[in-house]
């Protein structure tokens, strides 16, 4: 059934460092080292019959991530480890493991230095992460895209007066994970040998840099990288046993990016704007829009926001984008209760495709350590050029229990 | 007749009242300046806390969190509230500029996804954590962001304190007033009731358990708020008080709340 960790020699090492050194270690009470992390349940349930003969109706999956971490020199120096895993009832793809974080780092007086695999979030928007670029997406995690792969990197910061820099150099490059043939929501015939424009491959030294600063209500931030795209193409092929296969292409690229936001009472403005150069067509990208926030509604303690949000991709209907020309709308509500209940609705509408995907996600703590969350997708496409096609008989449900320690 | 009778009394009242209205506006104003004199100087703060939350049906959750603060030559402090307990939200930090007259700025590090977020600064009237204190609540006290009034003296736990209403300055206060006793012979805050938008009693705050920390300032142990409307409140039990360790701006900027843990 778990098909990547049918060696019992493996599955006790990882079962060891997934789930008993953690609670072993967690412990010790210690200022200088702690351990913390979780394990987590999920099952998704579909309601439609699979587009693909290979995925299955209901799907289970485990997943741990412990996180280590060690400080000395009086804080000026931290080391931390994170590892994460996931064993998939069906997807061998989504059954992985990734190193989120193992690195050092080191504090100046007024620079910070972060050496090895970490995650950066670039950003300000909320339903899609433009400018964001650091780090590679685990598709395989979540449709959303949130969840990101440990990347390898120099990373110098420094603190100014006029804001903090960031000068990154990136020496390798990860790879995005794809569902398998049985994985769901998927494409089941994406290739794992992604085709690179650099004759570097995998191995093509990346640099990046950003400058962030606030201004009183204003929050700015413009970067610059050059290297491997994240975001790949995927060509479509015909193979010998003469089934379509789509295989990633990582252009080489140089991307300006610039973050807005304006904290203005009850609402928050922002924008993300890019401009890609490559050598297949220079494109320019935006994500906006608007936050509005009430406090204390219906004479309780509960917070309920609103978001508005439009996305923009100069290539049209051609980009390998999702969001090209999309109108997204979407409502947070907290009810600051002690199980910390949140539900988050969202809708996005793709105004060249007419499709529509709509997502719930609902979460309570149970206890001190049980988090629960419900989440459920829908998706409505009757284009063939959408991207969002493929998926149109994916709606789920899903359902996570996670255990904190 | 009575009812006419009234109205003169009342108008009467109003004028004799407007009469000294200035000189209590000026003796709550001189007690808000002494307060915040005798307070200064205490460079950077330190603490561990425990927040006990009650709901109406009795039922407790605590919450574990660290708080620094650091003091700013004429402006508001800046502090970095890291939270410990319950542990899905372990990591999750709060980076806060006050300033006296103007916005607070105001950014929450999400740890899961690795997030920078800047807040917006009118969630002062929010609840902190799903507690009973609001944002604003647990900012820095500066003179300028309230009028005062003078009301009376009057004994708490035995000592005498001034009874002083403040008036938030800021139009986006979750509140319309403050009524604040201070001690007279430390100027601590001992209680505090706060007034919502329709002038309706809202919330009492007691503060208990003063500790004379390195035998200059005093700050108290036990923060006891009170929902009158709800029936809900929380304790905010501090430990491991200490001023003046030596903390500085670096360990208050967007770097430090990325690594706050």
């Amino acid at each position: 059934m778990f098909k990547k960790f049918h060696h019992p020699t493996m599955f006790c090492l990882l079962g060891g460092i997934f789930f008993i050194l953690p609670t072993m270690l967690s412990s010790v009470e210690a200022n200088e080292f702690e351990v913390r992390g979780n394990f987590e349940v999920q099952g998704r349930f579909f309601h439609e019959d699979a587009l693909f003969s290979s995925q299955h109706d209901q799907q289970l999956s485990l997943a741990a991530s412990p996180e280590f971490f060690w400080r000395w020199n009086n804080g000026d120096d931290s080391f931390e480890f994170v590892p994460s895993a996931r064993v998939d009832q069906y997807d061998e793809e989504r059954t992985h493991v990734d190193i989120r974080e193992f690195s050092w780092v080191h504090v100046g007086d007024d620079w910070e230095t972060r050496i090895g695999i970490r995650r950066e979030f670039w950003g300000v928007t909320e339903f899609q992460h433009l400018v964001d670029i650091i780090n590679q997406s685990d598709s395989v995690e979540d449709v959303d895209n949130e969840d990101k792969l440990g990347q390898p990197m120099i990373n110098l910061s420094l603190v100014r007066d006029w804001g903090i820099i960031d000068i990154y150099l990136l020496p390798y490059f990860r790879e995005r994970t794809f569902a398998g043939a049985e994985g769901r929501p998927g494409i089941p015939f994406v290739n794992n040998n992604p085709l690179y424009e650099s004759t570097d491959k995998e191995k093509h030294l990346d640099f990046a840099i950003r400058w962030a600063h606030t201004i009183d209500d204003f929050d700015l931030a413009l970067s610059w990288f050059e290297g491997t795209s994240r975001n790949p193409n995927l060509i479509p092929s015909i193979t010998n046993q003469g089934a379509l296969e789509l295989t990633p292409y990582h252009a080489q690229i140089k991307q300006l990016g610039v973050e807005f936001q304006a904290s203005l009472e009850s609402s928050l403005l922002k924008l993300e704007v890019i401009h890609n150069e490559n050598n297949l067509e220079d494109y320019w990208a935006l994500q906006g829009g608007i936050e509005y926030s009430q406090y204390g509604i219906f004479e309780s303690n509960a917070d309920l926001g609103w978001l508005v949000e439009y996305a923009w991709d100069e290539r049209g209907t051609d980009s390998n984008s999702n969001f090209q020309n999309d109108l997204f709308f979407g409502n947070r509500l907290a009810l600051n209760d002690i199980q910390s209940t949140e539900v988050l609705f969202g809708f996005s509408y793709d105004l060249d495709f007419n499709s529509t995907s709509v997502l719930v996600e609902a979460s309570r703590r149970f206890g001190d350590s049980v988090k629960v969350s419900l989440d459920a997708r829908f998706f409505e496409s009757n284009e063939i050029q959408d991207p969002l096609y493929l998926f149109r008989r994916d709606d789920h449900i899903q359902i996570t229990a996670q255990y904190y320690y | 007749m009575n009812l006419f009778k009234y109205g003169i009394l009342s108008v009467a009242l109003t004028l004799s009242f407007s009469v000294f209205s200035g000189e209590a506006e000026d003796k709550g104003l001189a007690i808000a300046q002494e307060a915040k004199a005798i307070d200064l100087g205490w460079k950077d703060s330190s603490a561990v806390l425990e927040m006990i939350l009650k709901n109406q049906h009795g039922e407790t959750s605590t919450r574990k969190m660290r708080m620094k603060s650091i003091e700013q030559k004429g402006d508001g402090d800046k502090s970095l509230n890291i939270f410990d307990s319950p542990r899905d939200v372990k990591g999750t930090a709060f980076l806060s500029f006050s300033h006296p007259v103007g916005n607070d700025e105001q950014w929450l590090y999400l740890p899961a996804l690795k997030r920078v977020k800047r807040i917006s600064s009118r969630n002062k009237s929010g609840s902190f954590m799903g507690s009973e204190f609001s944002f604003e609540d647990l900012t820095s006290f500066e003179v300028d962001k309230y009028t005062y009034k003078y009301l009376r003296d009057e004994l708490v736990d035995g000592d005498n304190c001034w009874v002083v209403v403040q008036y938030p300055v800021d139009k986006y206060s979750g509140y319309k007033k403050r009524i604040v006793w201070i001690d007279q012979s430390e100027h601590r805050i001992r209680k505090t009731d706060f007034y919502d938008r329709k002038d309706t009693l809202l919330k009492t705050l007691t503060m208990t358990k003063f500790h004379h920390i390195n035998k200059a300032f005093w700050r108290p142990q036990i923060l006891s708020m009170v929902n009158h409307q709800s029936g809900k409140s929380t304790v905010l039990n501090f430990s491991e008080y200490v001023l003046s360790t030596g903390l500085n701006e670096k360990d208050f900027n967007k770097n430090a709340l990325k690594r706050a843990r």
